[in-house]
């Protein structure tokens, strides 16, 4: 058995919306070990996104611990979170959020830019990136120069480009046809054969089928997990 | 984040937007440029004024009648407040003072000059042979008036360029009998021409003894008496002294003003300094309001650029990251403005030169120093809330907005 990679304890998250309370997530236990392949699915506004959020440190839980690789993280401040997004975690969002005016390759460098690694080793590291998602001759081209698929290349390309601990994808496929859909999953399931923790929040039944583990969210609890025989009474 | 990498990142932001850019570099431009050229003004202005006093001589104390200051009650007002004229008599005895160098008597009146028929009227200034050193003039031909008694004069007329111009034309004019009003005089001398002048332009002068101006204009009084001091030291000595002279002359009442060259600069400088100060201070409020455009478009910019902020964030830019970047952004566009504005005032500076090329409008260094500091200042600090509401962004929220 390998260690464990995230460690969720008693997590809440609860929203306010003017005088009611809405509970994104309640009582949440979950551990997930380093080099799974985790889908989490669930109808709307059952909290995976913000689980996802959560995970990526880009939220923050109301009460609970979050351990990432045994190191508590929701004790940790603000600039020390970003260096762990920048070193530790890569996004890949449904909408891709590219950076309209700069090129693929310099979309790819960002996370090298904001982490302040030489230019050198940036341009070294890209040119491996552009080879290895076939967009060698796509490297001077802006998003919208791009097809779908293209982008959500670049946008994989980025997220792993800090040799990442793990991947959070966000409906990757949301945007995309079935083809150009099926292509990206291939490329991230690649990742993961390569060792990396591949999360990917999705409502498509078939694309969760193919991870190795599920997690099934409902109303902010974790109503269903894949690798637990007997899911949680609530 | 390098900081070349933060200028390149910033400088890319700029100009993803060009119109937006172009028009807030053009406001800033508009502010400095505005300080330039306004200081340039006003500082010409002064220098102008300064150069055509400087140019009446140095070390001059001119004394005329009366008083224009008031100097308290004084028993003597109550009897007669009227001052006594000036008279040639009180300038000769300005000689007496150890501290004057020289004395030139002015009486000044208009008349007429004809010569082969053609008449035109003049300025006449009757004076004696010092005039033309104590006004630092030069001739263009012949002599100045000649030294002798201030009170007789032979019948000698010095005349401005213009005048020997328009009444001889290419005719020599040296030795030549005019006539200014109902009295003859041989031209002796031709003034070079000057130029611009505060005043009396001599270049429509005509210049004769102080007596004969006198007799032409049926008076005794003099206009002016301009002492000259030894020294630039003995200026006040010498105002000094040619006070007491002229008291001790009019029954012991001071009623007449001596100023000293000096005194009168030191007002100008004052005053158009002042003014130009003022003029740079109106210019300022430009700068201020394309500050406040700065800030605006920074803030326009944050809210349209929220996702990219909400990607940098999960990317692992920290706060301080984006705030620098946004700062960066704001620091660069008030630079180009005020670089591109210096380059605009100094261009309506010299083109201002270029249109009276007697007038010195050449921006004052603390104007141009300060117009781009201030236009820098500003950028930066309507920078800083924009670029710490993007810092303070909440990612998860931004990353939603598309």
């Amino acid at each position: 058995m390998s260690a464990a990679l995230i460690e969720l304890a008693g997590i809440e998250r609860v929203f306010y919306l003017g005088d009611s309370e809405v509970h994104a997530l309640r009582h949440l236990e979950l551990r997930i070990d380093s080099g799974e392949y985790v889908a989490i699915m669930g109808p709307s506004g059952s909290g995976k996104s913000t689980l996802l959020n959560l995970l990526g440190l880009l939220d923050h839980p109301n009460t609970g611990t979050y351990h990432l690789e045994g190191r508590d993280v929701t004790t940790l401040s603000g600039n020390e979170q970003a260096r762990v997004r920048s070193e530790r975690i890569g996004f890949v969002f449904q909408s891709f959020h590219l950076v309209p005016r700069l090129t693929a390759a310099e979309n790819i460098a960002l996370p090298m830019t904001l982490a302040g690694i030489a230019p050198d080793e940036r341009n070294r590291r890209v040119a491996h990136a552009l080879k290895d998602y076939g967009l060698a001759d796509r490297a001077g081209h802006r998003p919208d120069q791009l097809s779908g698929g293209q982008r959500q290349r670049v946008a994989i390309a980025r997220a792993t480009i800090m040799q990442p601990a793990m991947i959070l994808a966000d409906e990757p496929t949301g945007n995309l046809d079935r083809h150009t859909g099926e292509e990206v999953m291939r490329l991230l399931e690649e990742l993961n054969a390569r060792g990396v923790t591949l999360i990917v929040v999705t409502h498509d039944t078939t694309l969760g089928a193919r991870a190795h583990r599920q997690l099934l969210m409902e109303d902010g609890e974790l109503k269903h997990d894949s690798a637990t025989p007997c899911a949680p009474v609530t | 984040m390098r900081t070349r990498d933060l200028i390149g990142f910033a400088r890319r932001a700029a100009t993803g937007n060009p119109l937006r850019t172009c028009l807030l570099i053009l406001a800033m431009a508009i502010g400095v440029a505005a300080v330039v050229v306004l200081t340039a003004l006003g500082d010409g202005a002064r220098r102008y004024v300064i150069g055509e006093f400087s140019s009446l001589g140095t070390n001059l104390v001119i004394i005329l009648p009366g008083r224009s200051q008031t100097g308290g009650f004084n028993p003597g007002n109550a009897i007669t407040s009227t001052p006594r004229d000036l008279t040639i008599d009180d300038a000769q005895a300005l000689l007496r003072g150890s501290a004057v160098h020289r004395v030139v008597p002015l009486a000044v009146g208009t008349s007429e000059i004809s010569y082969g028929g053609k008449l035109r009227e003049v300025m006449v200034a009757g004076t004696n042979a010092a005039y033309l050193e104590v006004r630092r003039l030069a001739l263009a031909q012949g002599r100045f008036l000649a030294d002798g008694d201030w009170r007789r004069g032979a019948s000698e007329a010095v005349i401005g360029a213009t005048i020997r111009d328009e009444l001889f034309g290419v005719e020599p004019a040296l030795g030549q009998l005019v006539r200014v009003g109902d009295r003859r005089f041989r031209v002796v001398g031709v003034m070079a021409t000057s130029g611009q002048g505060l005043g009396m332009n001599t270049d429509e002068l005509v210049i004769v003894p102080v007596s004969l101006a006198q007799a032409m204009f049926n008076s005794n009084t003099l206009f002016r008496i301009m002492v000259e001091a030894g020294s630039r030291e003995a200026i006040e000595l010498a105002k000094a002294q040619a006070i007491d002279i002229i008291k001790l002359r009019h029954e012991g009442e001071e009623d007449v003003t001596a100023i000293t060259q000096d005194a009168v600069l030191a007002t100008f400088d004052k005053l158009l300094g002042t003014l130009t100060l003022a003029v740079a201070g109106i210019a300022a409020i430009s700068l201020a309001v394309a500050g406040i455009l700065v800030m605006n478009v920074m803030l326009v910019s944050v809210t349209q650029r929220t996702a990219e902020i909400g990607l940098l964030k999960a990317l692992g830019a920290t706060g301080a990251t984006i705030r620098n970047a946004f700062l960066t952004e704001a620091a660069m566009l008030s630079l180009a403005g005020a670089l591109l504005g210096y380059l605009l005032g100094q261009g309506g500076a010299a083109l201002i030169r270029q249109l009276y090329p007697t007038f010195p409008a050449y921006p004052p260094d603390w104007a141009v120093l300060a117009g781009l500091g201030t236009a820098l200042l500003t950028g930066v600090l309507f920078g800083v809330q924009p670029a710490r509401r993007a810092a303070r962004l909440d990612p998860v929220l931004s990353l939603a907005k598309h």
